[in-house]
């Protein structure tokens, strides 16, 4: 019995190691990131905003998106991934997928410059130059990309610039489940 | 001039690797006291593990003048906290909440101290000294014997043997 | 070439290390002599080799070889020559090599200061230095070759040492650090040795307890550098943030302290020989658990070093073998016959068995805030963040209690103390303590302040039951100096490792309520006051340094209008890291007070953010654990330690 309680040790570490041994193997492959910040918001409701609209001024509210499944899409010129995420965007727009944009803390003609220049796939974009909007999502960075349902609840947020391979692996198993839940999802 | 651009420079330097100062004004020395409070114990959500004080990342800053901001339309503590988590969850707070999930967390220390405690009481329980029973006399068939086994052992190894 | 000579070393130093891990190994099954033998020149060998590994990649540094891959991450030739060097173990694959050549200089240790131990003993203890040199040889050649070359288009130029680490403290604390750590191995080999051999007897323990000491005083010294060090550079006044890295080594420390006290009582009286050995292993694998957690990506910090899934997966595979193996041997060998000693409630041995208890509770608790977020987060049940309010909510009333029986632990005697007697020596020392405690908020704060209060009694309470003992101890010399003479070193060790844990303590208790900073606007000629000082701002000026460019500016402090000191707070660039703007605060360090002085950002006009910190005492914690350290070093340094050799010589002048 003594000896039994001596194999203690031995059992408290043998269990530590498996379960790093097992998180290690899913950094390695990829499925956990310890990094990764999930949002506050997963299953809230999108908070609520009224900012102008970059390029005709007129006030924009959430409502435009409601009734449809839509990405709000947070960006900026000073944002290098940015600029690598655009043309995927332009993509996006063109096969349909309705993105809302939000020009983070940035400054509008700059962005209005961009836009001209490089194309919009926006069905709108918000001026966001104080960064409320921003920081009522919970932002922390740009490229960042939030996953909205038709009944406005936000179902996802990316970090980092959007591309196929991402599109592929993460937002689409979840658009193709949002479907199955039938209308109203 | 290359002075001026380097005092530019350093203005809009978009990333400064230590502490951000902000020279606020506050209404009192205790809300003064409440926002260092806060900005110490919120941590940066993009940073490497530091919090609102020392992080200068641009978020941090942001982060800051929203508690700024807050404190001066005179939103209670608790308030401020919920505010904050509901955006960026509760991985901003330094101090994790009691719930379900971080019971465990808050409790294993006192499990700990409990066990430990618990394990001083037996191990001194079991030593000390007078609750050793004194040895029985020996009996005369019992000395020759332990004569026998004393003269046979004299050369043996002193050294205790392990069980 | 020079690089490849370097690698080739490494290469040799493996074979030697396995040579190390392999023939006295099979000397002491096979009975050998001449095998057995083998491990005190194999030792050396081993560090002979690491030695020059080590220096050819300082050559490396020295000489800006950017074709060696390190040199170019880590270096720059505008580098000042002492950073240079340093930044020899500023990346993952130099740290590893200079942990290893930590470990080969204290095998070197061990073989050369071993005269007293049996042959098959050294021989043991050398093997499973080996063993676990043998491991990071193989992880640093398979996985994080220091000497590999970024061919074959080599940079020009390096990226240069982060600005963070050029620091006089980055030249000192890693290796002190390492010195700890890769000292518990010794104390671990000796724990092995002692269960492979059968061997566990008070022996074992008076042969570990000096190394014990050892490596406990430089991880000590690590430590405090550590956070003196963050303190001077972070800019934001703090000196302890319960990062990941930090509690990494401050683990091994608790367990080390606890091993430490540990030992004192197997040695004098025989019992907890189980537990001391466990100990034993307990700290240096939590020495190796911080190798891991640093390196393998899984925590988030500062600190850390760049992640690597492969690499975490080879340590924690190494981790496995050294832990599981010493665990499954010690679960196997270790004695379940318990020591003959008695001893009653009222003992020294229970005091000491208390400290372990509540160093353990503490290490182990620290252990569950670090990867607590890390378990949850994987289980994929939410994300936390465990910061200091956590430990310092759940360690500081641990230390309270530890610090309330530390003043009578070591008044206490072995086996049977008269409760009585301690209460009259000690009541005295207690009732000034209070006196103090009470008084000193008031005093020096001008008001009551509970936490200071109990801080300073505590803190007191430690000093006066210390000096209450020693001068028990001189109550019957004929003279103060006879009796002083008479104490050993080690006494004076623990006195004054006691003395410095109590400085640590009233530092950390004061500078955390009496510290007082500002933030402000400063325009030149502007002066500002702050905790009865002023702070004249006297704008700034341009500055160029060997790698950087920087805005300098002059404040003048004065006190009741003498003039204090003349601060120079700078804004750098770096320049082969130009996003890179740091801040270099200046400080005015006094034994009483830190004042402390960081530039903002420029308001425009000349005008500049300034943050002013006053913080009165902050400088005893590093004092305190400088003093423990030096505590460590006069225990260690006991003569009875020697005591084999002089018996020895003594046993050949009787004989002679």
């Amino acid at each position: 019995m003594q000896r039994l309680k001596l194999f203690i040790p031995l059992l408290i570490f043998v269990i530590l190691a498996a379960f790093f041994f097992v998180v290690q193997k899913r950094i390695g492959s990829g499925d956990y990131d310890p990094q990764n910040m999930p949002s506050a918001l997963l299953d809230k409701p999108m908070p609520a905003f009224e900012l102008p609209d970059l390029l005709t001024g007129d006030p924009v509210t959430g409502a435009l998106l409601h009734g449809k499944v839509a990405l709000v899409n947070v960006w900026a010129t000073w944002c290098p991934s940015c600029h690598y995420e655009h043309p995927y965007l332009v993509s996006l727009a063109q096969q349909g997928v309705s993105i809302l944009g939000v020009d983070y803390k940035d400054e509008p003609e700059k962005a209005r410059q961009w836009l001209r220049e490089k194309g919009n796939p926006y069905a709108a974009v918000v001026d966001d130059r104080a960064g409320n909007l921003g920081l009522d999502l919970g932002v922390t960075g740009a490229p960042e990309t939030y996953l909205i349902d038709s009944r406005g609840v936000v179902r996802l947020r990316y970090q980092g610039p959007l591309d196929e391979r991402v599109w592929t692996e993460t937002v689409q198993p979840l658009l193709d489940r949002i479907r199955s839940e039938g209308p109203g999802a | 001039m290359r002075r001026l651009l380097l005092i530019l420079a350093l203005a809009t330097a978009a990333f400064a690797a230590r502490a951000a100062i902000d020279p606020y004004e506050f209404a009192d020395e205790a809300e003064r006291q409440r926002y260092q409070h806060f900005i110490e114990e919120m941590r940066c959500p993009k940073c490497q593990n530091q919090n609102l004080a020392g992080s200068d990342a641009p978020i941090a800053a942001d982060l800051r003048r929203e508690l700024r901001r807050l404190l001066r339309e005179g939103r209670g503590d608790r308030e401020i906290t919920d505010y904050m988590v509901a955006r960026y969850g509760e991985f901003i707070l330094y101090d994790p909440p009691f719930d379900k999930k971080t019971a465990l967390l808050w409790l294993a220390p006192a499990l700990f101290l409990a066990s430990g405690l618990a394990a001083l009481l037996a191990i001194v329980r079991r030593r000390r000294p007078g609750t050793a029973q004194p040895l029985a006399e020996l009996g005369p068939e019992e000395r020759r014997r332990l004569q026998q086994l004393l003269g046979a052992d004299r050369h043996a190894n002193d050294e205790e043997r392990l069980s | 070439m020079i690089p490849e000579l370097g690698h080739f070393a490494l290469i040799l130093a493996l074979f030697l290390a396995l040579s190390l891990t392999l023939l006295p190994a099979l000397g002491v099954f096979r009975r050998s002599t001449l095998l057995m033998h083998s491990a005190r020149p194999l030792a050396a060998g081993m560090m002979v080799m690491l030695s020059s590994a080590f220096a050819l990649l300082a050559y490396a540094f020295l000489h800006n070889d950017f074709s060696v891959a390190i040199v170019a991450a880590q270096s720059n030739s505008e580098l000042p020559w002492f950073y240079q060097f340093s930044a020899v173990w500023g990346g993952h694959e130099g740290s590893l090599l200079l942990w290893v050549w930590i470990l080969s200089l204290w095998a070197l240790a061990v073989a050369l200061f071993s005269r007293q131990l049996p042959l098959d003993m050294v021989a043991r203890v050398l093997a499973v230095m080996g063993a676990i040199a043998v491991g990071f040889l193989l992880f640093m050649l398979l996985t994080s070759n220091p000497f590999g070359r970024a061919l074959p288009n080599p940079p020009l130029e390096g990226a240069d040492l982060n600005p963070l680490l050029q620091d006089p403290g980055m030249v000192i604390h890693p290796p002190m650090l390492y010195m700890g750590y890769v000292g518990f191995s010794v104390a671990f080999a000796f724990a092995i040795a002692a269960l492979w051999s059968g061997r566990l007897d008070v022996t074992w323990a008076r042969w570990s307890r000096p190394w014990s000491i050892v490596a406990w005083l430089f991880l000590t010294i690590g430590i405090t550098l550590g956070s003196w060090w963050a303190y001077s550079v972070l800019g934001w006044g703090g000196w302890w943030f319960w990062d990941p890295v930090e509690n990494a080594s401050f683990m091994p420390w608790l367990v080390g302290t606890a091993l430490i006290h540990s030992l004192a009582v197997t040695d004098k009286r025989g019992v907890f020989k189980s537990w001391t050995v466990l100990l034993a292993i307990f700290a240096f694998s939590l020495s190796l658990l911080g190798t891991f957690l640093v390196r393998s990506g899984v925590l988030t910090s500062v600190h850390a070093f760049a992640a690597d899934p492969t690499r975490g997966i080879f340590i924690l595979a190494f981790l496995g073998i050294v832990i599981g193996s010493s665990l499954t041997l010690y679960a196997l060998r270790a004695p379940t016959v318990l020591g003959s000693a008695d001893y009653s409630w009222l003992s020294r041995e229970v005091f000491l068995l208390l400290n372990n208890v509540l160093l353990l509770v503490a290490a182990l608790s620290v252990l569950c805030g670090t990867l607590f977020p890390l378990v949850v987060d994987a289980l994929g049940l939410g994300k936390y963040s465990v910061g200091p309010p956590y430990f310092n909510a759940v360690f500081v009333p641990l230390m309270a209690v530890l610090l309330a029986f530390l003043g009578v632990g070591p008044a206490s005697v072995w086996k049977r103390s008269r409760g009585g007697e301690l209460w009259r020596r000690l009541l005295p020392a207690l009732i000034a303590s209070v006196t103090v405690g009470l008084l000193l908020p008031v005093a020096y704060g001008g008001q009551f302040h509970a936490g200071v209060a109990l801080t300073v009694c505590l803190a007191t309470w430690v000093v006066l039951s210390s000096l209450v003992d020693l001068r028990g101890k001189l109550r019957n010399a004929s003279s103060w100096r006879s009796g002083l003479g008479r104490l050993t070193p080690a006494y004076y060790g623990m006195l004054l490792a006691h003395i410095g844990l109590a400085l640590s303590v009233a530092g950390v208790g004061l500078t955390s309520v009496y510290t007082e900073e500002r933030d402000l606007r400063v325009a030149p000629g502007q002066q500002v006051e702050l905790a009865g000082y002023g702070f004249l701002f006297a704008g700034t000026e341009p500055l160029r340094g060997p790698n950087y460019v920087a805005e300098r500016g002059v404040v003048q402090v004065t006190r009741n209008g003498r003039p204090v000191a003349e601060l120079h707070p700078e804004k750098r660039r770096y320049n082969a890291r130009r996003d890179q703007v740091m801040t270099e605060a200046a400080i005015d360090a006094g034994f009483g007070r830190d004042i402390y002085v960081a530039l903002g950002e420029p308001l425009g006009e000349g005008a500049w953010a300034l943050r002013l910190h006053y913080k009165p005492f902050v400088r005893w914690i590093w004092l305190g654990g400088l003093l423990m350290a030096a505590g460590g070093a006069l225990a260690a340094a006991d003569k009875r330690y020697r005591l084999g050799r002089r018996r020895a010589q003594a046993a050949v002048a009787v004989v002679a």
